[in-house]
């Protein structure tokens, strides 16, 4: 467990002239599932898209894996293996599962081991195998988000950030992809999450965030925070 | 307590989508009701119905109790019923009196120009715009715009005044700054529908809270009575049940 493999400090961004985020700094042990959690409009898919690179920060600064990549374009920060599941699954409806995941697989460093990502994450999701051939847009939200995810996975993450999780989707699916991300923690991979449900992301993770307002409010382990007031204040004002 | 408005038993559907789905609440004349929610769950939906922009499916809004249900926003306003916008709409072209004189010439009283142009001033001074009176609307900050919104729809001199997000985008000081401007206009008899997403701000302003989920009203009462109700902690912090299967296991 060397520390954090990814280092927020300070982070400002927005959109336009309205500012989101006021001084975000959080940090991702590696190994380790981190979870950011908070009220709709808080920050929380601002900050990972300032993160990722897809908005650019106003200030403050992101290091990943010791180096600082705050202003990297985002294409570069994937290339590092800083990868994002973004929220809403976005992916190339007309295209096919496998064609998605190939697409996961775009940079230099990914593409040399596609046959065998391939492998992995078709064995991850047994689910994506049947339906290879399939277009995307054809699967239902579970498998989207499979496919999503799977599609992070072919990019060879070294932190995967997955935005919103659980939205819209049964709650047998749910479960099956939590014992996913599990499974890769397990297998060495670190995560990054932001989840909707607090209590889903209380029960996964090994570090959450209470982000309010665009500023974090508190963290610290999760059984720590379950019992804490301050979480209702975060998200209810009082 | 007398209400000042009253929405019963409101309805809006867009396609499939329920996004308002019987809503009844009433604003008690000198209050500021606070109007809380998860995104979409029909907050802003509810504005629309209420001054006019679009017409409900069903139910009835009673304002001063005459019904307007369905009259169109130009008629609500001249009523007492003044709005801002989530969206800042600033007449861009024009500076910042005239965007106000506009409020006031469309508002509840039939002014002369003359007239429109002293009470748009007075207006313009208590959002703190004194010093930007000829600038043009469209070069103000995003905090002097929302001021400007403010302003505009106050000129109206409404009886009943609805704001959605006035607080969004704008910087703490600005917040702070905005709540003092929202006290100050109860102060003058304004009574105030508040939609908000700074919990803070919107629970220490509010005199009562109205929660809305996915179209339906969830709860109702003080701000501590809803902060502390059961129903609305799950609404915004999800449902404790799923998490459930997953505690204990590796």
């Amino acid at each position: 467990m060397a520390g954090a493999l990814l280092e927020i400090t300070a982070l400002e961004a927005g959109y336009g002239e309205v500012q989101v985020l006021w001084g975000i700094s959080l940090e991702a042990a590696r190994g380790r599932l981190t979870t950011l959690v908070g009220a709709n409009g808080a920050g929380k898919t601002t900050t990972l898209r300032a993160v990722v690179g897809s908005i650019a920060p106003w200030k403050g600064r992101v290091v990943f894996d010791g180096e600082d990549v705050t202003r990297l374009p985002a294409h570069a920060k994937a290339a590092r293996g800083l990868v994002l599941v973004p929220e809403g699954r976005q992916l190339f409806s007309a295209m096919t599962v496998q064609e998605n995941l190939e697409m996961g697989a775009f940079s230099k460093r990914a593409s040399r081991q596609l046959a065998a990502r391939l492998d992995h994450v078709l064995t991850l999701f047994p689910r994506l195998g049947e339906r290879r051939r399939q277009r995307a847009g054809t699967l239902s939200g579970g498998e989207q988000q499979m496919l999503a995810i799977g599609r992070g996975l072919m990019s060879d993450p070294v932190i995967l950030i997955i935005d919103e999780l659980s939205l819209g989707l049964a709650p047998v699916v749910v479960h099956q992809l939590f014992g996913t991300l599990r499974a890769l923690k397990a297998a060495g991979l670190t995560i990054l999450l932001v989840e909707q449900n607090v209590h889903l992301a209380f029960a996964v993770s090994d570090h959450a965030y209470v982000i309010a307002e665009g500023r974090v409010f508190t963290d610290g382990p999760p059984a720590t925070l379950a019992a804490l007031p301050e979480i209702r204040r975060a998200y209810l004002g009082l | 307590m007398t209400a000042l408005l009253a929405v019963e038993n409101l309805r809006k559907s867009f396609g499939g989508v329920h996004a308002v789905s019987g809503v009844s609440f009433v604003v008690n004349e000198g209050e500021i009701l606070g109007l809380i929610g998860p995104n979409g769950a029909g907050k802003s939906t509810l504005f629309n119905l209420i001054n006019g922009v679009m017409a409900p499916d069903e139910g009835r809004v009673i304002f001063r109790g005459i019904d307007i249900t369905g009259e169109a926003a130009y008629r609500v306003a001249r009523a007492g019923l003044a709005r801002t916008h989530q969206i800042v709409q600033p007449l861009a072209g024009m500076d910042v009196l005239e965007n106000c004189t506009v409020g006031a010439c469309f508002g509840s009283e039939n002014l002369s120009i003359g007239r429109a142009r002293d009470v748009a001033r007075e207006t313009a001074v208590l959002v703190g715009l004194e010093d930007r009176l000829t600038m043009s609307a469209a070069q103000l900050t995003i905090a002097g715009k929302k001021r400007l919104e403010l302003a505009r729809a106050l000129s109206a001199r409404p009886k009943l005044l609805l704001l959605d997000e006035v607080l969004a985008g704008l910087n703490p000081t600005e917040v702070e700054h905005m709540i003092g401007i929202i006290r100050a206009i109860r102060e003058r008899g304004v009574t105030i529908l508040i939609i908000e997403h700074l919990m803070q701000a919107i629970m220490s302003l509010s005199d009562r809270i109205v929660v809305l989920n996915i179209g339906q009203k969830l709860a109702e009462g003080t701000p501590a009575e809803v902060a502390n109700d059961p129903a609305v902690i799950e609404a915004y912090l999800g449902d404790p049940a799923l998490a459930e299967e997953l505690h204990g296991s590796p």
